[in-house]
């Protein structure tokens, strides 16, 4: 499969990857593996084959509409970088 | 009428908060107005190492709109990650569904703003589950301070109803959504307050311009943040005109320019180019891994064909067609919603004259809710009273102004009709009390009879007043109904 550099940027940028130029190669060349591994795949006829969702024959696991106990209010924000003790805290977006 | 050198083009896409106790994927609460993140989960807040399991209630729910709104329900369904990075959306992505949704093709018929006697019809090209994201506050005034994320209403199970471009003007799209309101109400699948954002709406809008005997389009805009039903009317009248307007100076076409995304400014009145993000619109979805699929089996349909109820389409035909009502009163009781509906059952089931019950209750019950801000569940005269009292005036027991009072007194009273006509000193007057009074009159005022008998109708309105001065209790009606014929048989 050829993979261009637009290819390889536009999926980083869609990623929230920035990309130094001396990275790119190194980057490159393992997306490229990547996408040789799972491409064998297409080796593979499938000619007649139902296509599934997902990869287990197991279906409509659902649990009833009962309320659980939420995380307590400081252990909810712990782990965050940044919070004011009642929000998450990030840098600005703009709206 | 349409004088517009355009055809109006509007596509809805609505985001509807389905009643249930919990989220879609985890056991948190959905309950509204709760302190900042403290409904909240490993699951809604995407820690790793957490997996959604997928409530019931939601299913059941969307496929009881789905029925509703004639659409074709999935037999299979599955789930699917929308990627994208904001704040608000802890995992990086959403899980919603793409290319299987629980709902397919539908439609829903609306009273016609412009007839209302008549119906418009939008067909829904799809209606599905998706989670809703948290909510982020911004620092409106510097935009330079941090961004507050408040992720309580995470994970909230929303049903996006996606509607074909067949509205044909703002006011259309006004009535398609009341319509879609009052039905998700009386299905009870959601509360549809908008203020606390459990109804969202979109607006897909362009315009077709008739060139030469061809129709031209202009580029599709999308407009976001409407907040009200209002909101929504304005926004996409003051749209067309904007794209009208561009069309004549720039001459683009839905061929040159792709779909556009603008934010309604409600106190601006106008529509406000949003920031495009770049790629924004490639949200490469894929089958969610943590998620199997969902069979809707014929049992889960059935289940919810039962709890269907009437729709208020069907409710306002049965009040029309059985009942007699005119559209626009069996409207006016219908929007109130389903207790309102089955209030005014109450009182025709007691015996009581559909138009006047509908009368009475548009009148003076309605009044009254209004002015004591109360619902009808909490309105002191049951619908079997007021049934008694209507029936009191049918047979002309008591008269209207009477009735009037009877209501007045039944509002602070729980009494029956009987005891609160005693408590008022009203006293039904037999029909030989009323001849003899109406000879009295005959014989006490020779010229305005001779005036009535000379064709004078209103000549008889003056003896009215001395029929109640000398029996308070007199019915007006059938004093003058008497007073007719014994003239006429003079
Ligand atoms: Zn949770």
């Amino acid at each position: 499969m050829n993979v261009s550099r637009e290819d390889i940027l536009k999926v980083a940028s869609l990623s929230k990857l920035e990309l130094a130029e001396a990275e790119f190669e190194v980057v490159a060349s393992k997306f490229r593996n990547v996408l040789a591994f799972v491409e064998q795949l297409n080796e593979v006829d499938t000619t007649g084959v139902e296509e599934m969702a997902h990869p287990v024959d197991v279906h409509t696991v659902t649990r009833s509409d009962t309320l659980q106990e939420s995380l307590d209010h400081d252990v909810a924000l712990s782990n965050a970088p940044k919070s004011d003790g009642e929000f998450f805290l990030v840098p600005p977006v703009l709206g | 009428m349409n004088q517009t050198p355009y055809r109006l083009v509007v596509g809805l896409e609505v985001h509807v908060q389905l009643s249930t106790e919990t989220k879609l994927f985890c056991g948190c609460s959905t309950t509204f107005g709760a302190p900042p993140n403290t409904q909240v989960c490993p699951v809604c807040l995407g820690l790793p190492g957490s997996l959604p399991v997928l409530n019931e209630k939601a299913v059941q729910l969307a496929i009881r709109t789905g029925l509703a709104l004639n659409c074709k329900i999935a037999e299979v369904t599955k789930w699917d990650r929308k990627n994208y990075f904001y704040p608000d959306l802890p995992k990086g992505y959403q899980i919603s569904q793409f290319d299987q949704p629980i709902c397919g093709e539908g439609y829903l018929d609306f009273p016609d703003p412009d007839a209302p006697e008549t119906t418009q019809r939008v067909r829904l090209i799809r209606a599905h589950l998706e989670e809703d994201a948290g909510k982020s506050m911004h620092d409106e005034v510097h935009g330079r301070a941090d961004s507050k994320i408040d992720l309580n209403r995470t994970g909230t199970p929303l049903l996006e109803i996606v509607s074909f471009p067949d509205l044909t003007s703002a006011a259309a799209a006004k009535a398609y959504l009341t319509e879609l309101r009052l039905l998700l109400t009386y299905l009870g699948v959601s509360d549809c307050n908008m203020q606390e954002g459990s109804l969202r709406a979109d607006a897909n809008v362009n315009l077709h311009i008739p060139v030469d005997g061809n129709d031209i389009a202009t580029p599709i805009v999308e407009v976001k943040n409407l907040n009200s039903f209002r909101a929504v009317e304005r926004a996409i009248q003051y749209e067309a005109g904007r794209q009208f307007e561009l069309w004549k100076q720039t001459g683009k076409t839905i061929k040159d320019a792709p779909k556009q995304t603008r934010g309604w400014d409600d106190e601006a009145g106008v529509t406000k180019a949003q920031r495009e993000k770049e790629e924004s619109a490639d949200y490469r979805y894929f089958p969610d891994p943590d998620l199997v699929p969902l069979r809707v089996t014929e049992a889960m349909l059935s289940q919810q064909k039962v709890v269907l109820g009437e729709s208020p389409s069907a409710a306002r035909n049965r009040l029309q067609v059985n009942l007699g009502l005119k559209p626009y009163d069996a409207d006016v009781i219908v929007s109130q919603g389903q207790s309102m509906v089955a209030y005014f059952d109450g009182v025709v089931a007691g015996g009581a004259d559909p138009k006047r019950s509908s009368n009475w209750i548009q009148q003076d019950v309605m009044r009254t809710l209004k002015e004591n801000d109360l619902s009808v569940e909490q309105f002191p005269i049951s619908a079997a009273r007021l049934s008694e009292l209507l029936r009191a005036i049918d047979a002309s027991v008591v008269d209207n102004t009477r009735g009037k009072s009877i209501f007045q007194y039944l509002l602070e009273h729980d009494a029956t009709i009987p005891d609160a006509m005693a408590a008022l000193g009203i006293v039904q007057v037999d029909s030989s009390e009323i001849e003899t009074l109406c000879k009295e009159l005959i014989d006490e005022n020779p010229k305005v009879i001779a005036e009535a008998r000379a064709g004078n109708a209103k000549a008889l309105g003056s003896l009215i007043g001395a029929a109640r001065k000398k029996n308070a209790n007199a019915d007006a009606k059938v004093v003058r109904e008497l007073l007719q014929k014994m003239i006429d048989a003079m």
